[in-house]
């Protein structure tokens, strides 16, 4: 009996009762993790089918009738490449506001000794629990003047308290008060020992955050949806709400009027590729910066 | 006394660097959070554009009255809480399931891919999950409509347009974005567990399954207890994003819920009415502070871990 435990990993050996148990936990894990799959790889490939075998409903599995003709009228669609333009620019400019205040707040909070530290880290987190709501909200962006412009997409939320918490406790955990205390009696103003020491030595909870801010603003329709109505500002998720969900094919945006008929047709196939052509990078990026995103959830877990 | 006073100013001159950190968040947590709070007065009052926030006449709680007294109240506070106790309650133990048999996976790759794969749907922006909805349950041309056709030779109901059908898809579709991601938290937990826990068990005899539930289950228990109380302090927030996307004229009985009613009476109505909206708002950020100040005093309570 105890010469059968040896060490976990690899040497242990499986009774025969066990092994059952060790097969369903694997089927039915597999089982899930299709069952997560298939709605994704019907997606993608019903995006490169042909028109045809789109609308008869053949995709079942793998693309019917090959072709790339869903991604060319992607590609042709005006208000599309407007949407991608803009998001991008909402998600770098975006992001980097995002970081830079963080990591501004953030660094001051996690200094223990900083008189009035409870009452402003308290500030912050209040921010989670309440908030004004969606009119004294409206009414703020329209007193500063910037609805209909890029600011009411990039400076609310500016700081998530969530983030915060999360870099805040980061910097705390990793920065030995030794070091400061080191850096102090070497002269080393707050202000270097930010730059000197905490910023290099919180590049892995930079990353973290900034991965869930520019997720964030690339996934984002709420804000442009209730502050924007010029159409020449819109991030991609308001064209694709439009697209997909309201069904409102811009038909005049089409740059070859010959193309609107088959157009048209194309309009389901269209909705496939346009659903890959918005995810594909965050779900491309993603697998490679998996431990970054994982890492965000250990930290935030510690505390709040 | 005197000498106290003296060195908290000294202490806070000599952090005065840190302070001019903090300057440019707190501006603008003055400006986007806490001004916005002041604005929450219009719930109490007849809002004008003309008289401004401050300007406007006091009407004390009538506004709130009226929601409470309108015809639309219980199913709107009714959509908003079927919503979120099913999806607490469907969606709350799958994540800590699905943590335990990840824990109980030998093959190290094979998990890998299958921890990829679960988590992926949780980057899907709600715009395209709902699109995804709609074109997998289009009762003619998806997927669901021809599999339908095919098993039972006649047309599939239209689910999307079904005030009944709607919860599940609502829920469900939830689940398949967030139970992988959700786990991260109990694997990370299940990770803590000492292997000599393991050993010894395995020594008095235990099956892996018996493991499960004696070493296991007990280890993410404490996780798991916060987050189900964390969860249920949401229970009154249901967010417009997702539920905005998937309303219809057809299935609105059963999804009109608090945020969408609020921005229906005010920004998108014919006549807006900000007052009565920002009292119906300011009634579930009420309730919400309410729900999450309890179930955060009960966290620290019995497992001293809470928000603040």
């Amino acid at each position: 009996m105890i010469a059968s435990v040896k060490h976990r990993k690899g040497g242990e050996r499986i009774s025969n009762r066990d092994r059952l148990f060790y097969l369903l936990i694997n089927l039915f894990v597999g089982l899930l993790t299709l069952m997560v799959l298939y709605p994704l790889i019907y997606i993608v490939s019903s995006s490169f089918s042909s028109p045809a075998a789109v609308s008869a409903g053949k995709v079942t599995l793998w693309p019917v009738d090959f072709s790339l003709r869903g991604y060319q009228a992607v590609f042709e669609y005006k208000s599309v490449f407007i949407g991608y333009r803009n998001t991008i620019f909402y998600t770098v400019v975006g992001t980097l506001i995002n970081v830079a205040m963080t990591m501004l707040a953030a660094y001051a909070l996690a200094r223990k000794t900083l008189p009035g530290r409870g009452f402003f880290t308290f500030l912050f987190t209040f921010t989670m629990m309440f908030n004004g709501g969606l009119i004294p909200n409206y009414i703020l962006m329209k007193d500063l003047h910037i609805i209909n412009t890029v600011w009411a997409i990039l400076l609310p939320g500016a700081i998530s308290a969530y983030n915060l918490v999360v870099t805040r406790t980061f910097i705390q955990n990793t920065i030995p008060d030794d070091l400061l205390e080191a850096a102090q009696i070497d002269g080393c103003s707050d202000t270097q020992f930010f730059f000197q020491f905490v910023l290099p030595l919180s590049k892995a909870v930079m990353a973290v955050i900034t991965l869930y801010y520019a997720v964030t603003h690339w996934n984002a329709y709420f804000k442009a949806f209730i502050y924007l109505n010029d159409r020449s500002l819109y991030p991609l998720q308001i064209y694709l709400r439009e697209i997909l969900i309201m069904n409102s094919m811009d038909t005049e945006s089409i740059m070859d009027p010959d193309q609107m008929e088959a157009m048209q047709g194309m309009a389901d196939l269209l909705k496939y590729s346009l659903i890959v052509v918005s995810t594909a990078p965050i779900l491309c990026i993603y697998p490679f910066l998996q431990r970054y995103f994982i890492k965000g959830v250990m930290i935030g877990s510690l505390k709040g | 006394m005197h000498s106290k006073r003296h060195t908290l100013s000294r202490r806070i001159a000599r952090h005065w660097q840190l302070y001019l950190f903090l300057l440019l968040p707190l501006i603008y947590l003055l400006i986007f959070h806490y001004y916005p709070m002041t604005g929450v007065q219009i719930a109490f009052k007849k809002y004008s554009a003309r008289l401004g926030i401050w300007g406007s006449p006091w009407v004390g709680l009538k506004n709130i009255q009226k929601f409470f007294n309108s015809v639309r109240f219980t199913t709107i506070v009714g959509n908003t809480l079927r919503l979120s106790l099913y999806s607490l309650i469907a969606g709350f133990p799958l994540p800590v399931i699905f943590a335990l048999m990840l824990g109980v996976m030998r093959n190290e790759r094979y998990k890998k891919v299958v921890q990829t794969i679960t988590y992926m749907p949780h980057f899907i922006s709600v715009v395209v999950l709902v699109s995804m909805i709609l074109q997998i349950f289009n009762p003619i041309l998806g997927i669901y409509g021809k599999a339908y056709s095919a098993l039972f030779g006649t047309a599939a109901p239209d689910l999307l347009g079904s005030p009944a059908a709607l919860p599940h898809i609502y829920v469900w579709s939830g689940i398949w974005q967030s139970f992988g991601w959700d786990s991260i938290i109990y694997v990370a937990a299940l990770a803590a567990v000492s292997p000599e826990l393991h050993e010894a068990a395995q020594i008095d005899g235990a099956s892996r399954f018996q493991r499960v539930l004696h070493v296991d289950l007990p280890a993410i228990l404490p996780t798991a207890t916060i987050m189900l109380i964390l969860r249920t302090g949401k229970v009154m927030s249901i967010g417009f994003e997702k539920i905005f996307l998937l309303q219809n004229d057809l299935n609105l009985t059963t999804s009109e819920v608090i945020s969408t009613y609020v921005y229906k009476v005010s920004l998108k109505a014919s006549v807006p009415d900000f007052s009565y909206s920002t009292a119906i708002d300011l009634f579930n950020s009420v309730i919400n502070l309410f729900l999450i100040c309890t179930v955060n005093f009960i966290s620290g309570r019995i497992s001293e871990t809470s928000l603040w």
